[in-house]
């Protein structure tokens, strides 16, 4: 199987769980009165499930543009933990699709990839963000023509997706390194105080969760042993 | 404003924390620290991105996506593969949200 292949089939289950949200993202688009090409552009450029929500509302109550920007910018600010974490487990970091690729780092995508086993080349990550990215693109357009074609109870229903292939993706790693369930639940824990407490704006609280804990991690466990595995 | 012009930027400050790591990290070992930072990473992003999100991934229904999300980590523990777990969890969401008022 080429890298190529192995990083569709890898992506294709990101691809299932965008495609729900990103129709109902076109949709929510046409409801708030943004048209097919602006909403196609958004996901065509942002590629941004998270913050291409909260600019549709934000816009519908009438907030400035750059104020929309900047909180585009708070909430991303965490692919920059995840792009880095790519890149250190990129095989040969020298490669001129180096900006393709991080145009496709997302939640998901880095997810799957961060945890996998071997080091990651270019073709395998352009295969993996390739079919999510066409995911969401194109359930972008499909939810602005179609509106909600699916049933209520369903559409309610496919709301957990993303989060179990977060689930799907921890679980392993949990099962073989008690260090890597300790991380994750104190980075979750972390997080929900944080964005409980309301003290920082949103999507401050994430970055803090993950990159506080990572240290602590790092300095507390020395050996290097419980790597990354599938 | 007009949208697209907010999509542009909104664009740009999305794309430059994705591209800087990987054009900023060269060839050069990592240092130690940094380098098991990064290893820990993957765990300490995924315990964020599930906790506390997915109490309302299913808006008004949090014991659906309890559900759920229980149907995904169960069904992973077991070695299925990710598709089964999500299908599996939407299934499990579906049912209580079509069974349980």
């Amino acid at each position: 199987m080429s890298a190529v292949t192995a990083g569709l089939k890898a992506g294709f289950p990101i691809a299932v769980g965008y495609l729900p949200v990103a129709m109902a993202f076109g949709f929510l688009s046409k409801t708030v009165a943004v048209s097919v090409v602006d909403s196609f552009l958004c996901s065509l450029l942002v590629f941004a499930g998270a913050s291409q929500f909260m600019a549709l509302n934000l816009w519908r109550i009438g907030v400035a543009g750059g104020e929309i920007i900047l909180a585009t910018l708070l909430l991303n600010l965490r692919h920059l933990l995840m792009s880095a974490t790519v890149a250190a487990r990129l095989e040969s970091r020298v490669n001129r699709w180096l900006p393709l690729v991080a145009f496709g780092v997302t939640d998901e995508t880095f997810a799957v990839a961060a945890t996998r086993p071997e080091p990651l080349t270019v073709s395998y990550l352009l295969g993996l963000e390739g079919i999510a990215y066409s995911s969401w693109v194109g359930g972008t357009v499909l939810g602005y023509l179609l509106g909600s074609v699916l049933p209520e109870a369903i559409q309610g229903s496919m709301g957990i997706a993303l989060y179990a292939l977060f689930a799907a993706i921890l679980v392993p790693q949990v099962k073989h390194s008690f260090k890597a369930a300790v991380l994750a639940l104190s980075s979750g824990l972390i997080n929900l105080f944080l964005s409980g407490s309301r003290l920082l704006p949103g999507g401050w609280s994430m970055v803090l969760a993950i990159i506080v804990t990572a240290i602590a991690g790092g300095l507390l466990f020395r050996e290097e042993t419980g790597e990354v595995r599938s | 404003m007009r949208f697209w012009i907010l999509v542009v930027g909104m664009a740009a400050v999305t794309y430059v924390p994705r591209l800087l790591p990987l054009v900023t990290l060269t060839e050069r070992p990592l240092p130690p620290l940094l380098r098991r930072i990064l290893l820990y990473i993957p765990y300490t992003a995924l315990g964020a991105l599930i906790i506390p999100g997915v109490w309302q991934a299913i808006p008004g229904r949090p014991e659906a996506a309890m559900a759920g999300i229980g149907a995904a980590a169960i069904c992973s523990w077991f070695k299925g593969s990710l598709i089964v777990a999500v299908i599996a969890a939407v299934g499990v969401a579906w049912v209580v949200l079509q069974f349980i008022p």
